[in-house]
């Protein structure tokens, strides 16, 4: 907390000397050693170290790649393929870099679910919470950028889909997609650019984090039980060698996962088609993103009529900034007074219904939009045969039923003439599809925050403990029945 | 932390930081960090495409007599020199005593396969050993004071057998890395 | 509220188990029986199986496909299939040069007139390409480009066995039936083939026939390959054949190489060796990975458990 006196004394000649001009051991020692955090966080609230290291090791690996990158469009898929042979460590690197962007968002996803449940975004921390979401969008964007650079078919058609989406934008987007891209298509000076602003973002990242950092600092963190810190001395304690040691030891365990990832399955949260090279001619027959945007991607194809005069394909797009830009409000759409859902029964399972939405909207994104969700449910598909009659109108004939329909269809295909133009084909019989199972989870997303506005104002909360102390207290003393572990 | 571990009342800060178990802890993690920077590092070294583009054959049957012909071998500047007669005789009758870095003419070539040599044909580096300009040599009609090369940038003469007789430069041309691969063809590497 | 749980934990898994499937109308390419010895944490190429599949490659598959990606120094690299630990630098393995100076390239390189010249190849050279570029190659292939070869099993689902399955599942040329007919006075001449006999379809064979399939002139049909065959099977249309055409006929018979070591060259061998050797091909330091995975392991697992007692400690007096 900024509250919190400084706690540094300079112990060397030098030090005085220093401290006097720039206090930079002292801010270090005030900021990152004996910083006041409470005691009773757990392992959810590791996500924010981990979530620093990812971001260095993706700058760090990211630098060194871009020293043997070519950003052309003739050169950019043999360099990396190259940086994965010949340049010493190079598949080492470039494999940590691509499943790294996939760790980073999976901290990342699990820290701002970790920030709704606990309320942190409640006052006094909505602009903590207003930078963190900053950092996503920039996230969202360097991943974007990136994922052209290997000029793979998905890399090239991925891109030509999103800046499409620009394209969506009345009066102005055609001119818009025009000079994001440069050119009528996506070419060589959209690949040097998007490889400039990727190397840009990065750093604009640790900028805001910063930011994100100091914002924590001045109300110091929240906690799981979302009560303030009253008494330093009882419920807080110094970060190091506290929470150091206890986030090195998450941090390590995290990285365990990445190296699984990075050795033994360096490819598998990519796409195969990703190793093609990059052929406009040639579409691949399923466009997805990569799996941290899928919610996102579901939401865009979920909307597919039109509103009065705004067109279905900008009505996604809009639908899906919104839900990116809903978070940014969250801290004023909430309004509850109880930051944590451990007080907040009812509250709590609509954000565990929330977590599983977002989680299938992440498979909705993943699947055909035109697939049945339930494979096994869908019954047998009709057979239509279509020709013309008599009168030289186009007449059809529907079959349903097993090898006795397709039978029947022929024998009625064998008394029409020749002229009659007759042609079969299989109509699948109708069913719940992905594309309704998305608008469903669609409006299940936006609806959480729109209840979590209309809950605070009625729910019955569970009562609050006094002080982070006594709470710590409470769930340890020893209790008849199960005892409920704190961490 | 379990229910049933006795916590004493009052709460101290762990006063036990140089505890044996940190001190390996703090060290394992160094060592990581140092097995990263190193890949970190290394990854400059020359790549294995680098490394098979630095070496080469070159023809010398095609030099001309008292002429040369200047190859690069991945970037860097070598020369392949067809000596007369005379020019052999004058590299070899040097005063070695006269010498800036004293080397015999045959210290200068290498044996064939069948341990002959071919004094006629001369391979040397072709960077300047003072601050490593490119001389002229027979090719821009210039060859120095020695009827070698001469390096314009600081007056550096070299002899017909590569070595340093005047000038600033410290070191003879140096002989590289190479071999006779047959009688006509030498392969050169880095 | 537990149910409901229950509920999200399984359609968790359902998502999962979705997008295992969401690969679409092609058969499921299969490892060949015994599996690939490279799978696994510890797995490695089975060198001499590599070393005949550059041999099947060399004399199959490269007079249509290019692998611009490999060079034929790595042949003979750490973890392929010609290294020597006598040579570290492959530029040196005589084998290795001999292999590359079986190719006659285009020298990269003008001569002294400013003519590219045809020159064996060295171990510094990439492979040989069968076409100088995409245009000549879709010219002598009924337009159709031979995708290259370099990073294939890295570019397809199922990878290696994709490879397997695919040289190995056409049908057998016994199926294919030509039909001559007459339409508006011209002689008609198609290929068919009998898709209830074709047994290899396992589970998606027809149950009764004749079902027959047409196929497009200049294309073959696999069960293996990502397409739909509902327009060109003259049967019920829901029960259409799994897989799609493709422009490359079946390419291996029994004897089609003859192999430098001994081994039998049946179909199954040459697909077997010719996958392992795309695989290698696609991800040449896969061993190398395995080496560096297993020690950063061993090496994170010991960080971690020192942590957890480093952890312990410091917090053993303070209730959290």
């Amino acid at each position: 907390m900024s509250g919190h006196e400084s706690t540094y004394t300079p112990n060397s000649a030098f030090e005085r000397w220093l401290d006097k001009r720039l206090p930079i051991i002292r801010f270090a020692n005030d900021t990152a050693i004996s910083f006041p955090t409470p005691k009773n966080l757990n392992y959810w609230y590791v996500f924010g170290g981990i979530l620093a290291v990812c971001l260095a090791i993706q700058i760090i690996t990211g630098v060194i790649l871009a020293m043997h990158y070519e950003a052309s469009v003739d050169g950019a898929f043999a360099s990396v393929e190259r940086i994965m042979r010949d340049v010493p460590f190079g598949w080492l690197l470039r494999y940590i870099h691509a499943n790294g962007a996939s760790m980073f968002f999976l901290a990342v996803y699990i820290h701002m679910f970790r920030g709704l449940y606990y309320g942190s975004y409640k006052a006094p921390r909505e602009v903590l919470w207003i930078l963190g979401c900053i950092i996503y969008l920039l996230m969202m964007a360097t991943a974007f950028l990136g994922y052209m650079l290997p000029w793979g078919q998905m890399s090239y058609h991925g891109a030509n889909v999103i800046t499409g989406l620009f394209g969506a934008i009345p009066l102005v987007g055609e001119s818009l997609q025009t000079w994001i891209l440069g050119g009528p298509s996506i070419g060589n000076q959209t690949l040097q650019r998007f490889f400039s602003l990727h190397y840009l973002l990065p750093f604009m990242i640790a900028a805001v984090v910063i930011l994100h950092i100091w914002a924590l600092h001045v109300p110091g963190n929240n906690n799981p039980t979302g009560v303030e810190v009253q008494d330093v001395e009882k419920d807080t304690v110094p970060f190091h060698p506290y929470y150091t040691v206890k986030d090195g030891f998450a941090i390590a365990v995290f990285l365990i996962m990445f190296a699984v990832f990075v050795f033994y399955a360096p490819n598998v949260l990519g796409h195969a088609d990703n190793y093609v090279e990059a052929n406009p001619l040639v579409t691949p027959s399923h466009i997805v993103p990569e799996w941290y945007m899928l919610p996102f991607y579901a939401i865009l194809r979920a909307i597919t009529f039109d509103i009065g005069p705004i067109e279905a394909k900008l009505l996604g797009v809009i639908f899906m900034f919104a839900a990116i830009a809903i978070l940014f409000v969250v801290p004023w759409l909430d309004t509850s007074k109880v930051k944590s859902m451990r007080y907040r029964p009812v509250a709590r399972q609509f954000f565990l219904g929330f977590v599983a939405v977002c989680l299938l909207l992440g498979w909705c994104g993943a699947a055909n939009p035109d697939d049945a969700v339930i494979p096994a449910l869908r019954g047998e598909a009709s057979l239509v045969v279509t020709y013309t009659d008599a009168a030289g109108a186009v007449a059809s004939s529907t079959y349903a039923g097993g090898d006795e329909a397709y039978e029947a269809a022929e024998a009625f295909m064998a008394t029409l003439p020749a002229t009659a133009g007759a042609s079969l084909e299989a109509v699948p019989a109708p069913t719940f599809l992905f594309r309704h199972l998305s608008l469903i989870l669609t409006f299940m997303y936006f609806g959480y925050f729109v209840l979590l506005f209309f809950l605070g104002l009625s729910e019955k909360t569970k009562p609050l403990p006094e002080s982070i102390h006594k709470s710590v207290l409470k769930a340890h003393k020893p209790k008849t029945g199960t005892a409920v572990p704190a961490e | 932390m379990t229910a049933e571990t006795t916590h004493p009342t009052t709460e101290t800060v762990d006063d036990d930081r140089r505890n044996f178990i940190h001190i390996a802890t703090g060290a394992v993690a160094l060592g990581g960090a140092g097995m990263f920077a190193w890949a970190a590092v290394d990854q400059w070294s020359p790549a294995a495409d680098t490394k098979a583009a630095s070496s080469l054959d070159v023809d010398v049957s095609k030099v001309p007599m008292g002429g040369e012909i200047r190859v690069l071998i991945g970037g860097k500047p070598f020369f392949i020199r067809h000596r007369t007669e005379s020019e052999i005789v004058a590299a070899e009758t040097v005063n070695l005593a006269v010498l800036p870095d004293p080397a015999t003419d045959d210290s200068r070539l290498r044996a064939k396969a069948d341990g002959t040599f071919n004094k006629t044909i001369l391979v040397t580096s072709g960077s300047c050993t003072h601050l490593g300009c490119v001389p002229v040599g027979p090719s821009q009609g210039n060859t120095g004071d020695f009827g070698g090369w001469y390096c314009p940038c600081h007056g550096s003469h070299y002899d017909t057998s590569g070595r340093i007789r005047k000038g600033p430069a410290p070191k003879n041309l140096p002989v590289p890395n190479y071999r006779w691969v047959s009688d006509s063809v030498v392969n050169i590497s880095l | 509220m537990k149910t409901f749980r229950i509920l999200a934990v399984s359609l968790a898994g359902l998502a999962f188990a979705g997008l295992a499937h969401a690969a679409g109308g092609a058969k499921h390419p299969h490892a060949p029986e015994g599996g690939w010895p490279f799978e696994g944490a510890t797995g490695e190429y089975d060198k001499a199986s590599v070393q005949r599949g550059y041999q099947v490659y060399k004399q199959v598959c490269s007079s249509c496909h290019s692998m611009k990606l490999l060079s034929y120094r790595n042949l003979g690299e750490k973890g392929g299939p010609f290294y020597d630990s006598a040579y570290p630098n492959p530029n040196d393995n005589p084998f290795v040069k001999a292999l590359a100076a079986e190719n006659e390239i285009v020298s990269p390189t003008p001569n002294d007139v400013g003519e590219f010249d045809l020159r064996p190849a060295t171990p510094a050279d990439h492979f040989r390409s069968p076409f100088p570029n995409t245009a000549a190659a879709r010219a002598a292939n009924g337009g159709a480009l031979p995708p290259d070869l370099s990073v294939i099993t890295k570019a397809r689902h199922g990878g290696a066995s994709y490879v397997y399955s695919l040289l190995t599942g056409y049908p057998d040329f016994a199926l294919y039936e030509d039909r001559i007919t007459e339409e508006n006075g011209e002689t008609v001449y198609t290929t068919v083939i009998d898709m209830a006999k074709f047994e290899k379809l396992g589970e998606d064979m027809p149950h009764h026939g004749p079902a027959y399939l047409i196929q497009p002139t200049g294309q073959y049909y696999n069960p293996y390959m990502a397409g739909d065959t509902k327009p060109n099977y003259l049967g019920d249309p829901r029960h259409a054949p799994p897989g799609g055409f493709l422009a490359m006929g079946p390419q291996l018979t029994d004897g089609r190489v003859e192999y430098t070591d001994g081994t039998e060259a049946t179909v199954d061998q040459m697909a077997h060796d010719v996958a392992q050797f795309l695989a290698w091909a696609g991800d040449p330091k896969m061993q190398a990975r395995k080496e560096v995975g297993l020690a950063t392991m061993v090496y994170l697992g010991i960080l971690t458990i020192l942590l957890w007692f480093s952890y312990k400690r410091i917090w053993r007096k303070v209730e959290h």
